[in-house]
């Protein structure tokens, strides 16, 4: 295990060191004390290590996260695991605005609830939120699944893609082109697996979950539509 | 950006570190805006005193015998303490108001920073820890306060452009954001005989509250009311003689964070902004919902 004392070594010697790691290495163990907020934390990681920050994070901890499994005992910032190719990052706590935004894959678990644009324009990433997910999440949702224990805020899955949206409580409003739909067999399975992944099987069952999904109306340019654009 | 703090103390005993806690909070946010800083201080509220803190390009010739001029234009004795530009006045709370037009005529070019029984506000271009140093504001004590560190958007980076605005006695307003309606605002809150000293979107925001407050709204209804005539983004944090309030617009890009124990209630733009409070690692921490007034009074 390597500790890193983040007020005393700094981000640039942390990351730096992180950033070194490639593919398979023996060092596979990393934890970082004293995060008090900093921005980045292990941002842009290409390597199958395991991170554990002891604290709470600033903007874009785990951001580009690629094969990482990234670990926070705390809250974090905005952005958190902006972009993540691959890999895993869980928060014990809460997560900020745009938690996930634009992710390619990987998993982010939010033990806590996410703030306002949770999964905004994600490309991929599986997303299991424990708690409540706030206003304009999953807007321009291209891929990935969402799964959230708790409410949805305003606006849910605005001009949505192909990302399926799971919630098991109230949606206070549906974005344009977003509505619901029914649960088939697959998507009982699917949200059984990301349950089990997210470390939420104990909390809910599948079948408590309503799915959302896009109305494929916005699509291409309709004139008919031109009010909802 | 621009970095918002504000600190409400419940607990007495952390009064004489007013200051010192919320420099070292707004010095933290340095890296959201270098343009301008300041700081809003409340304390000795109630006593019969009250305070016109004032500001002046030219602080040696426009300070000198101010305390006695006044005193001859009033007919009671100031207390002046000069802190770089800024000097604080203190007369009784009934002198107040001929103080501060007797100030207009003594010295035209001096600007009021604040006028109230609590507040003292500090501001000027530079980074924090040089503002916050000029003033002493860590060596300062008092009941809550807010502070601002600039990235300036909507208006040149002048000390009267700075952050917290003061357009009525005690209250004061940093923000975070930027407002798209506040020339249509302005000129109506001018018709309604508010007055304003910078072309800068937060001044009306701040004349908006303050109007409301003199119309006999609460603090919590005129923070409401922002939500409905202030088009734009804003993350406000207002301060009164007695309170501290955060409203957020509905749309709540620009970051908040707040924690609270039993000795303070405290806000940040960012988490880092809080970590030196005391207890803060078994503080309520949670982020002001969008479109929802919190305030705290005493």
């Amino acid at each position: 295990m390597q500790t890193f004392d983040l007020s005393k070594d700094g981000l640039r010697a942390l990351n730096s060191s992180l950033h070194a790691l490639k593919g398979q290495t023996n060092m596979t163990a990393w934890e970082v004390i004293n995060p008090k907020g900093a921005h980045a934390i292990a941002a842009g990681l290409d390597a199958p290590v395991e991170i554990t920050v002891r604290g709470s994070t600033g903007y874009y901890c785990a951001g580009m996260n690629k094969q990482a499994s990234i670990f926070i005992k705390g809250s974090a910032g905005p952005g958190v695991a902006e972009n993540m190719m691959s890999g895993k990052v869980v928060i014990d706590g809460d997560a900020s605005q745009y938690a996930g935004a634009t992710g390619r894959g990987g998993l982010l678990v939010i033990k806590g609830n996410a703030s306002s644009r949770c999964g905004i324009s994600m490309k991929g990433i599986e997303i299991v939120v424990h708690g409540n997910i706030g206003h304009m999440s999953c807007f321009m949702a291209q891929s990935g699944s969402v799964v959230v224990l708790g409410d949805a805020g305003e606006a849910l899955g605005d001009s949505l893609y192909e990302a399926r949206l799971f919630v098991r409580g109230n949606v206070k409003s549906l974005g344009a082109d977003c509505i619901e739909k029914e649960m088939r067999p697959e998507h009982f399975a699917l949200v059984e697996d990301l349950l089990r992944r997210g470390e939420a099987d104990h909390k809910a069952k599948p079948e408590q979950f309503r799915r959302y999904g896009s109305a494929r109306k916005l699509y291409n340019f309709n004139i008919d539509n031109a009010a909802a654009y | 950006m621009c970095g918002i703090v504000g600190l409400f103390l419940k607990d007495a005993s952390l009064e004489p570190n007013l200051g010192a806690m919320l420099a070292d909070m707004l010095v933290t946010m340095t890296d959201r805006g270098p343009d301008s800083a300041g700081i809003a201080i409340y304390s000795g509220a109630g006593e019969g005193r009250a305070k016109l803190t004032v500001q002046s390009a030219h602080p040696v010739r426009d300070f000198a015998n101010l305390d006695a001029d006044l005193k001859d234009a009033i007919g009671t004795p100031v207390l002046m303490l000069i802190k770089d530009t800024h000097a604080v006045l203190e007369v009784p709370v009934g002198q107040l108001e001929a103080a501060r037009s007797a100030l207009t005529h003594l010295r035209p070019t001096v600007k009021v920073m604040s006028a109230g029984e609590g507040i003292e506000i500090f501001k000027e271009v530079g980074l924090p820890k040089d503002v916050a140093a000029r003033f002493g504001i860590a060596k300062m004590g008092g009941t809550h306060g807010i502070g601002h560190t600039r990235m300036a958007t909507e208006s040149a980076v002048t000390t009267m452009g700075a952050h917290p605005f003061s357009t009525g006695n005690d209250q004061c307003l940093v923000h975070n954001g930027s407002l798209s309606n506040h020339n249509g605002v302005r000129r109506e809150l001018k018709r309604l005989g508010m007055t304003f000293e910078t072309e800068n979107d937060t001044e009306v925001g701040a004349a908006f509250i303050s109007h409301k407050l003199q119309s006999g709204d609460t603090l919590g209804h005129a923070l409401e009311a922002t939500l409905t005539d202030l088009d734009g983004f804003f993350t406000f944090v207002v301060g009164t003689k007695n309170g501290f309030g955060v409203v957020r617009d509905p749309i709540a890009c620009k970051p908040a964070v707040m924690a609270e124990t039993d000795q303070y209630v405290a806000f940040g733009s960012e988490y880092r902004a809080l970590v030196n409070l005391p207890g803060i690692e078994t503080a309520r921490v949670w982020e002001p919902e969008p479109a929802t007034v919190y305030f705290w009074e005493r």
